[in-house]
């Protein structure tokens, strides 16, 4: 028999509030269906109504963790209209910027991940070691999130040759944690058994369906918009590209691990090879034309795109945030899944924590079976625990890290 | 009779101040406020040692901790959410958004802000306020109690 299990439009995995409808058979997934734009907020008419500078602390509030992704897009686009090459000592701190918010979107991410299979000390702990990169950016930028440090031709806040220190302090102290959370995490056998080959995303799927980022690394695709066109200072830096060939939940935590070891050899480069100079490149006005500007956010690819009529307010934006084009993976990564894996899958193309919890609806007056954030959980815990049973002599060998 | 039902609702309002519960509501913003919220329950700033938890039910909410500028489409879901909750419910304006509609001010999906829609007890503003700010704010909401 059939039933449908609605998960939202308050659920807490998701970015926005949407709705998913899992249909279930038994103990299985055989279909899903979703909903958006619960969360629209018409940003995209609103900047029509902005200066340039001012879009760009609009465009800052699209989504509170790649708060500097959409910026650096949009930005972007508009150096790309107006044809203007930023300063260098800019594009320096302006990867440095990215790859401390990718640190932090990860570890919020890892930690989310380890809430909904029932791990919370790895919930507590990657929030622990996220609380230093919150205190870096306040240190440099004055805010924890939402750092407003980019503007169109280069950067709005400079770096202090003072700060420098802090930030390499913050890295050393943050490297030893991760290659301890890295060993925690896959040397656990419940880990593995409870996130290994559920979700599966073929390197076909992942190309047919569009997906960008984690998502698509995980699976073999090799894209990295960083690489392929270059931004920021990306092209100045030694760091590699990270990609899994089993597309499941375990190697977007892998590919995701990982990133964040990167991320800190590229922060490292940044504040020791970061020039003296100037840090932004006037725009006296911005002619008539459209410009796109590409930004490799946390989640994937942010792409903005900006057409100008010639006066200071942009005619046209247009947004596509990497989560939209991750979204259609879920119809090949579902099919044949536990519904107490649901929780997982969706965490995992990368959740925000928009929304703690959710409605209880009843869909068109018709009884149908409900499963809040709690039951979903208690199923996923319930499977963790079955897993940790099954698994007397765990491995405690990354305790001596 | 009366007698009884003040001396109750007394001890109500006593209760609610020991170990807040709160349930949290996004109407539409950009996860920066819900990200410090979360940070307000952290092992850094840790509120859960005082008993305050999140809830998976607005019926067991003696918090409402909303966020966001109320588009449409999470307007109903928030009259919703709120006539679901046990009075006196603690109803928490948390960031710009909520307090005032912030930088989405004039937008054509926007209903809000909140306390055009339900009464809000404590304002609390910033772009994301400080997970301090938060914990003070319902500190100071309680003690409005």
């Amino acid at each position: 028999m059939r039933t449908t299990i609605p998960v939202g439009p308050y659920h807490p995995l998701i970015e926005e509030p949407e709705l998913f409808r899992v249909v279930v058979e038994g103990e299985r997934v055989v279909d899903i269906d979703w909903r958006t734009s619960y969360m629209h907020r018409g940003i995209e008419k609103i900047a029509e109504s902005k200066t340039y500078d001012q879009v760009v602390f609009l465009v800052e509030r699209i989504c509170g963790i790649c708060s500097t992704s959409h910026p650096i897009a949009f930005c972007n686009a508009v150096e790309d209209l107006v044809g203007v090459e930023i300063p260098e000592r800019a594009r320096y701190i302006r990867s440095i910027v990215a790859e401390l918010e990718r640190i932090h979107s990860h570890l919020l991410w890892l930690g989310l991940a380890g809430h909904y299979i029932g791990y919370h000390t790895v919930w507590m702990w990657s929030w622990k070691y996220r609380e230093l990169v919150c205190d870096l950016f306040e240190k440099i930028s004055g805010n924890r999130q939402s750092y407003a440090m980019i503007k169109p031709g280069g950067v709005r806040q400079d770096i202090k040759a003072s700060e420098y220190g802090g930030i390499v302090k913050a890295m050393d102290e943050l490297e030893p944690k991760m290659n301890m959370l890295i060993g925690a995490i896959l040397d656990d056998p419940v880990m593995l058994a409870r996130l290994k080959g559920v979700g599966k995303l073929s390197r076909e799927d992942a190309v047919k369906r569009c997906t960008v980022g984690p998502v698509a690394r995980s699976a073999g695709v090799d894209i990295d918009v960083r690489r392929d066109y270059p931004y920021a200072a990306y092209d100045a830096v030694e760091w590699n590209v990270i990609t899994q060939t089993d597309g499941d939940v375990l190697a977007m935590a892998v590919v995701r691990l990982l990133e964040i070891l990167e991320a800190v050899k590229i922060v490292r480069q940044c504040v020791d090879g970061i020039p003296e100079g100037p840090i932004l490149e006037e725009i006296p006005e911005v002619p008539p034309g459209e410009g796109i500007g590409v930004e490799e956010a946390p989640r994937g690819e942010c792409f903005h795109y900006v057409r100008s009529d010639g006066t200071n307010c942009p005619y046209r934006l247009k947004v596509r945030a990497p989560t939209y084009s991750n979204l259609p993976s879920f119809r090949s990564r579902f099919i044949g899944e536990r519904v107490a894996d649901i929780m997982i899958i969706l965490a995992s193309i990368d959740p925000c924590y928009c929304c703690t919890n959710r409605a209880v609806r009843m869909e068109d007056g018709k009884p149908l079976r409900m499963l809040d954030e709690k039951n979903l959980l208690d199923l996923s815990w319930e499977r963790t625990k079955e897993l940790e049973r099954s698994f007397p002599q765990r491995s405690r060998s990354w305790l001596e890290i | 009779m009366e007698e009884n039902e003040r001396k109750l609702s007394k001890l109500s309002r006593w209760g609610l101040k020991k170990s807040p519960w709160a349930f949290h509501l996004n109407t539409g913003s950009c996860n920066n406020c819900d990200i410090e919220i979360l940070d307000v329950l952290t092992p850094k700033y840790d509120a859960e040692r005082f008993g305050i938890v999140l809830v998976g039910s607005p019926r067991h909410a003696d918090v409402l901790l909303v966020t966001g500028i109320v588009t449409m489409q999470t307007y109903p879901r928030l009259l919703h959410v709120y006539e679901q909750t046990a009075k006196p419910c603690l109803v928490v304006a948390i960031g710009a958004c909520a307090c005032s509609g912030g930088i989405f001010d004039g937008s054509y999906h926007m209903v809000g802000p909140l306390d055009k829609i339900i009464p809000v007890d404590v304002y609390i503003p910033g772009c994301p306020p400080r997970p301090e700010a938060i914990i003070d704010g319902v500190v100071k909401g309680l003690a409005k109690l």
